[in-house]
């Protein structure tokens, strides 16, 4: 498909529009789309990543002026809604604390939902009396597409937008706990919601008469608002990564429903990319979890597994700071593997001077980070990229087991079931098969931990209880800051 | 009609181009990615302009507009910035001895 034809059959689509400003508004959507392409393509290395990101908030930038540029359009209420969001946009952004993050990209992402919605009901305002003039008014497309895109518009908006919200209560701790809420026919409930949903939606595009339109759509915006909580919910810890994947798919979907509705290529292109994005990236933190899309969102995992594997139990070896000290005094290299427990105690700053006096004292230092670590994808790397850790130290999962043998101490701060060599070994374990790091395969490996009380999922963990693990056991930012000392004195 | 078409067309072609451009991305940038596609997602604000600008009489039309103007808008701009914050904290070894 060539971009003249596309351009050239908009600008027909437009003809009240004087051509030449209605043909570079379209060039300029066509410049935006390329640089959400290339700015999400630069995004696969570190060094280009940020430019990356800047390129596409031009290519927003650009799409913005050039809709402004339309004939006809009314300045003075827009502008005070641009200025207001803008602020409020940049002082949270720049305000936030990086530890809060997971929660402050589902808080954004609800307000896109959000935006959507309001953008689907506003055009319904806005068409319905030209759908209930009935059939004479031909518009480029038939009445029953684009009510259709509005209903899509407002049922994807709702549900990015109550589910949004409920993952930001969930991940900042207000209101709503952390863990999965589960309830009694719950999946039959949101069964019926959808298909409900569904038929409303098509006799809505069917059915282009005022009032039940109107009522349609009510129950519509209250449906869509109450299966976004009834979906994100029962969703809890460890799999909210998956959620907030998912709920970014939405919201690009959302987008792209909104451009249907308005017939924008623009907004398709780059909702189609954030909506194959969210899918893409919830599939590879599924399998990180060796666990199914369909697992996640009906198993509410956590809630209900009590279950206790087969206890390989044994005796734990605790040992000071002190006598962590001498081991890793010794070691030639040495692996941090990160977990959500590392957020929590704030020890991330601690861990990268502590890597800092290994590196001096001649150990090669690695912090290996397994995929779903932490509340959303990537966690762990962006809090220790704060703390400076340079990236090159950073490692992938798949990139360290291979050399795990080689490693002479595995220190594991707040994590749990990365490292659960049930996974490996215990068919009868509720993690079994799900990808680890092998921290149990060097040659020694410290645990970092509050007490021997079991992780999130509530699973035993057999490698506390190894030949070679010593457990550390204490608050883990306050046991680093004790090595560290150790070092610096001797 | 033919409109329509193309729409789809576009809508199926950037959804392959979307799965095959994320999946290249590294794991360690997939917060910063996630902030950054859900600044793009913002996008949604052209179709809050457009509703919000045209057919100004029409006071509920305009209400819903501006609203939806201003919650795109925290969206894009707060997602940019947060996203950049982020980025900006990556160093190489080297960068991280000059500063």
């Amino acid at each position: 498909m060539s971009i003249e034809v596309l351009t050239a059959t908009l600008a027909s689509a437009g003809e009240q529009e004087p051509g030449g400003r209605l043909m570079l508004i379209e060039v300029c959507y066509i410049v935006a789309s390329i640089f959400f392409i290339i700015g999400l393509k630069w995004m696969s290395s570190v060094e280009r990543a940020q430019r990356g990101n800047v390129l596409s908030g031009i290519g927003m930038l650009i799409a913005v002026v050039a809709t402004l540029m339309n004939s006809g359009m009314s300045y003075q209420w827009i502008l005070i809604g641009l200025a207001l969001g803008s602020i409020i946009g940049a002082w949270s952004a720049l305000k936030v604390p990086m530890t809060s993050m997971p929660e402050f990209v589902g808080l954004y992402n609800g307000f896109g939902g959000l935006a959507s919605l309001l953008v689907g009901v506003a055009e319904y305002v806005l068409n319905q009396p030209k759908w209930a003039a009935g059939a004479i008014v031909e518009g480029p497309a038939p009445i029953w597409f684009t009510s259709s895109a509005v209903y899509l518009t407002v049922l994807i908006g709702g549900v990015t937008f109550s589910g949004s919200m409920v993952a930001y209560c969930k991940l900042a701790e207000k209101l709503i706990s952390g863990r999965p809420l589960l309830f009694k026919g719950q999946h039959l409930v949101n069964a019926l919601i959808l298909v409900v949903l569904i038929l409303l939606g098509i006799t809505f595009a069917v059915t282009p008469t005022a009032e039940y339109m109107l009522l349609v759509l009510a129950v519509t915006v209250a449906l869509s608002l109450l299966l976004g909580v009834l979906i994100t919910i029962p969703i809890g810890g460890a799999d909210m990564p998956v959620v907030i994947c998912l709920l970014n798919s939405y919201s690009g979907l959302a987008g792209a429903a909104a451009g249907f509705v308005i017939l924008n290529p623009v907004l398709i292109i780059a909702g189609s990319l954030v909506g194959a994005s969210g899918i893409i990236l919830s599939v590879i933190m599924c399998k990180a979890m060796n666990r199914s899309f369909a697992n996640v969102f009906f198993g509410g995992f956590g809630a209900t597994s009590g279950a206790q594997a087969s206890g390989a139990k044994g005796e734990a070896k605790a040992i000071s700071p002190e006598d962590a000290y001498l081991v890793l005094e010794a070691a030639n290299s040495v692996v941090f593997i990160p977990g959500y427990g590392m957020a929590v105690a704030q020890a991330q700053h601690v861990v990268r001077e502590l890597g800092e006096v290994l590196e001096k004292n001649g150990a090669d230092v690695r912090y290996a980070i397994h995929p779903v670590a932490g509340r959303m994808p990537g966690h762990m790397n962006v809090l220790l990229a704060e703390a400076n850790v340079p990236y090159e130290a950073l490692v992938e999962m798949d990139d360290i087991n291979p050399l795990m043998e080689t490693v002479d101490v595995a220190i594991i701060i707040g994590a749990n079931d990365v490292v659960n060599p049930a996974a490996r070994e215990d068919k009868s374990s509720p993690i079994y098969g799900m990808p680890i790091i092998n921290a149990d395969k060097a040659r020694t490996v410290f645990v970092l931990k509050r007490s021997m009380a079991s992780g999130f999922a509530g699973i035993e963990n057999p490698l506390f209880y190894r030949e070679n693990t010593r457990m550390i056991f204490g608050d883990a930012k306050a046991t680093v800051q004790a090595i560290v000392s150790e070092f610096k004195a001797g | 009609m033919m409109e329509m078409m193309l729409l789809l067309f576009t809508f199926v072609l950037a959804i392959f181009l979307g799965l095959e451009l994320i999946s290249k991305v590294p794991s360690m940038l997939h917060t910063p990615l996630t902030s950054g596609s859900n600044a793009i997602s913002g996008i949604t604000i052209v179709a809050a302009l457009v509703a919000a600008g045209t057919d100004i009489d029409h006071r509920l039309n305009t209400v819903l507009g501006v609203l939806a103007v201003t919650f795109a808008t925290i969206n894009v701009v707060g997602g940019y910035l947060v996203t950049n914050r982020m980025l900006a904290m990556f160093k190489s070894k080297e960068k991280n001895a000059q500063s």
